[in-house]
Parts: structure tokens; sequence; C-alpha cells
């Protein structure tokens, strides 16, 4: 009964009083496939995944997720369905531990179950190195490794569709190679959406790409034919100063 | 031993020592002390909405005369007994605290401690409207003869004492058990971070209401004990002043701890009491120990206590 597609939208539209953020975007992601979002800055990512997942209201336009109509559906409920999602400005517990961080969001599926809890926390933890440092308080690590545990929240929810709003930005090079394997080992059971400036962990990570401008899809495709594309070398690519 | 095991030791503790201190105490102090109980239940309330939660109230002291005119009005008006009296405060004060988390909690922020202070107002305001039935600013004295709680008559000081401590013991506990619970951490997670526990899926509305039903009724329990204990219900309860002592209480004790309320209690309470028999402006050395207390402990005595020395305190 899968169809190839886990979510799709129909003229998703967001105005903020007269600035158009996202005008009519018509897209499909790939079930099981890492897709990257690219964009100049302010071209409408971030807002279009936030409609996504319900985090602000659309303007108009509908969203499908396995085959569902979701666009009426609060927040909550969206995640609930198992979309995680992770912020672009980290946005942590900072005065909670890292283990109470992922336990919050391991919680709200696994309910009650302490045990079940406890073990999907500590298998989150040790799956991104982080099991020696579980009861730190979360405000007290580094930007990179607030990062980290954002992701490491998300991975707790076990999602469908796992939404990241630029995860490497202010990871060390060697941070970012570990997320990439850690992304490719999800790749197949999770689908991925990426925002990502960072066109090496683009090209070494997506299976498709979407690029926005002005908020509206410029292109999709796969990254080679992304890399060919001139409207998208005009608009993005050939300007290395914008990351 | 693990930090269930320390927490369950501590809270049973505190219940005994409180049953300790009725024999060991003069008459004054036990007095004092029925009186310090309850109005630490009602401080319990008000901590799981600010202290847990996060939500500062202004405006409690309408849940506290709900369940406070709610019994009073039921024995006094209706002549029903002290027990489904009793009932009838706790549903009172749910009843309105469903209505005004509702109505608030479109709100956040300042606004939400306006919304709550102008209601609180109004409750107070209306009292004072239907004086012929609520007796205002005077009040109404609940007769020493009706004051009969499962057959044990609780006028007396040792009853009065036990049934005070049975009340803050059952709430305590209850508090215990809920700030340990799923739901208790979802309510922290709330207070540190609303947006982030919106986008982990968990319906922050619905819980921030919860929290207030819980918290308005807990406080609406406290009142109707108040007015059944110690005889009298009033409209000065019903006053900005009663909403803003739970939060000095809370604060001072140390907000989102258990122990934080029957610790701001009975400190504010003696901190008045002393003072006032030292000098007739007892009111500004309250003051200046808040000021001091604010500078050098901001999370409260229980609060200053878990950071230094019981990281495991609840």
């Amino acid at each position: 009964m899968a169809a190839v597609n886990i979510l799709t939208t129909k003229g998703l539209t967001k105005n903020y009083g007269g600035i158009r953020a996202n005008t009519d975007i018509d897209f499909e992601l790939q079930r099981g496939k890492i897709t990257a979002l690219i964009g100049p800055n302010g071209a409408g990512k971030s807002t279009f995944v936030g409609l996504i997942c319900g985090r602000f209201p659309a303007t108009r336009g509908e969203v499908f997720f396995e085959g569902r109509n979701i666009s009426a559906l609060p927040a909550h409920k969206r995640i609930q369905l198992g979309i995680a999602y992770t912020f672009q400005i980290t946005s942590v517990y900072a005065g909670l531990t890292l283990r109470e961080n992922v336990a919050i969001a391991a919680r709200q599926r696994l309910g009650t179950d302490v045990a079940a809890v406890t073990t999907k926390v500590n298998a989150v933890l040790a799956q991104v190195g982080f099991s020696d440092r579980a009861d730190q308080i979360a405000g007290d690590l580094s930007y990179g490794h607030q990062r980290v545990l954002e992701i490491a929240m998300g991975l707790a929810q076990d999602p469908r569709l796992f939404i990241l709003d630029e995860p490497t930005q202010g990871l060390a090079e060697s941070e970012i190679d570990d997320f990439v394997a850690l992304l490719k080992s999800l790749a197949g059971d999770t689908t991925i959406l990426l925002i990502e400036h960072n066109m090496d962990v683009v090209m070494r990570t997506a299976d498709q790409i979407t690029v926005l401008e002005f908020g509206k899809t410029l292109a999709s495709g796969t990254p080679e034919e992304i890399h060919q594309n001139e409207a998208v070398q005009a608009a993005y690519l050939g300007t290395p100063t914008d990351a | 031993m693990d930090n269930a095991h320390r927490s369950y030791i501590l809270h049973i503790g505190t219940i005994g020592l409180l049953a300790a201190l009725f024999f060991v105490l003069p008459a004054y102090h036990v007095g004092n002390l029925s009186r310090i109980m309850v109005l630490a239940v009602y401080a319990m309330g008000f901590n799981i909405l600010f202290g847990y939660t996060g939500l500062l109230s202004l405006g409690h002291a309408l849940f506290f005369a709900a369940g406070m005119y709610g019994l009073g009005m039921a024995m006094n008006t209706f002549d029903v007994a002290a027990e489904p009296a009793m009932l009838i405060g706790a549903i009172c004060a749910l009843l309105v605290s469903a209505a005004i988390g509702f109505l608030a909690l479109r709100t956040s922020g300042v606004a939400f401690m306006i919304v709550t202070l102008m209601f609180a107002q109004a409750g107070y305001l209306t009292i004072l409207y239907f004086g012929a039935h609520t007796r205002g600013d005077e009040g109404f004295v609940i007769p020493q003869a009706d004051r009969i709680f499962a057959g044990i008559d609780i006028t007396g000081e040792t009853a009065r004492y036990f049934a005070a401590l049975a009340l803050f013991s059952i709430v305590f506990l209850i508090i215990m058990y809920l700030v340990r619970s799923p739901f208790g951490h979802t309510l922290v997670a709330i207070r540190e971070n609303e947006e982030r526990t919106r986008m982990l899926g968990y319906d922050t509305v619905r819980h921030k209401l919860a929290a207030v039903i819980i918290s308005g009724t807990i406080s609406g329990i406290a009142g109707a004990a108040y007015a059944l204990l110690f005889g009298y219900a009033g409209a000065t309860f019903a006053t900005v002043q009663y909403s803003i002592f739970p939060l000095l209480w809370v604060l001072l004790g140390g907000a989102g701890t258990t122990l934080g309320p029957i610790i701001g209690v009975t400190f504010m309470f003696y901190l008045i009491d002393l003072s006032s028999e030292v000098t007739q402006a007892y009111m500004l050395i309250a003051g200046v120990a808040l000021v001091l207390l604010t500078l050098f402990a901001p999370q409260g005595l229980a609060g200053e206590l878990r950071r230094r020395v019981f990281k495991w305190l609840p």
C-alpha cells in the first residue's frame, strides 16, 4: 500500500502581511529517501517546513501525509503521526539534563512505559555518543553538541519523516562527518527532509534536491540534474559567498 | 539508594516531623502550625501552576475564595453537613478554575498575569455585590456546632491540628507523585520551552488547562478547609493580597520544589510573627528579609538547597 510519496503539498502558500514567503508550492517527498531543500537565504525554506509540520498556519494550500490531508491538524497532532522536526535555532531544554531532554521526546510516543522510555533514551544517547554525559545540563554543552542533542531528540521520536532545519550549522568538520554517517544510516526506514546550506553535505547525502527561490520551487531533481541546471547555478550555486 | 527512594523518605519524614511537632511544641505554636499547614496546601496548589508549569497567575485568591465560599455558603445558607460542603467547595473551585483557565490561557506571559488578576478582582467585587448572601467584607462565622467532620469535632486544638496535617499529607503525597509522573515532566517541559514541547507532539494547551484546574482545585480545597477549621469566611480572602501571598511563599520556599511551599509559608508566617513583637513596622522587617532572600537565594530556600547540596531534591 505504501505509495512512493510519503508527503505531498498542493499550492502551499504563506503570506506575512504583504510579504509572500511561500507561493503555491507543489512538492513531493519520496519515501525512504534523503531530500535536500536548498536555496538562498530568505528563499522560504524554513517557512515551508514550518507549514508542513504545522508550526505556522498556512495562508492556503494543502499538505498530505501518508495520503491523508493533514492541513487542518494542529502541530502536535501532525507530530504524533510520525513527523519529527528539529529547529534551525537550537531549541533544547537548557535547564534539564541530556537524559531528560531525550526522555521528553521519547515519552510522547512511548507514554507511561518507563522501561521502554529508558531503553530508548539509552539507545539514542549511545547512538550519538552522549552516553557518558547523560547527566550533564544541556545548557552547559557547546553549541555544536546542542545541535547534536537536538538531532538526538528527533531520533528518540522514531519518526517516519524527519525534518532537519540546517542541522550542520555550527558543527566542526569531524562532527559533520559523524552527522553524514548518521543520516545515511537512517535513510531507508526514515524519510529525511533536510534544509542545508553546506553543499558538500548536500552532495554527499541527498538522493533528491529541491531548490527554492523567492518562495517558489525553482527546480527539483537528482543532485546531477540540479548541478547542471542553469537557472539553479545562476540563483544559488554560482554565488559562493552565500553559505 | 536511588532518587525515588530518597524522595519517598523525605516526604514521609516531613509528615512524620510535623506529626511529632504537635507533641513537643507549646499550644501557641501548634495553633500556628495548623494554620501554616492549610496555607501550605494553598501554596502547593499555586506551585503546580507557577513552579512546575511556569504560568504566573495573580488571581489565585479567586480559587481559594471559590472553595471557601462554596463550603461556607453551602453550610450557612443551605445547612449542608461539613463533608458534602467540603466536596461542594472543591467542585466550585474546579468549575471556576476550568472556566478561568479556558479563557485566560488564550494569553501568555504578562497578559496572563493581568487577565487572572482582573478575573480575581471581578470575583472579589461579585462577593461584595451579593453582600446580602455573602455578608461581604464582614464575612460570616461558621457555627462551632456545625464543624464536625467524619464524626470528629474539629474545633478542638488537637483534632484541628491532625485534620490540617491529614489534608496537608494527602496533597503533599499527591504532588510528590504528580511531579514524578510523565504528566509532571511534561509540565516542566512546558515551563522550560513551550514551543519545543509543542513541536515534540504534546498538546501544550490541554496540559496547561489541566495544570490550571489541578492548581485551582487544590487552592479551593485549601480555602474550604480554612473556613471549616477556623470557622470563618470573608471577602478579605478574595483580595489581591491573597493572590500575592502564595507567590511570595512559593518564591521564598523555592518554586518548583515539593518542599518549597511549606518552608515558604512557615518562614513568612514566623517572620511576620516575630518581627511584629519587635516593632509595629513589622512589614518593613519582612520586606528587608524578602529583598535579601531574593538577592542571595533567588531560587528560594529549597531551591538553594537543591542547587548547593541535595541535587536530587524533587
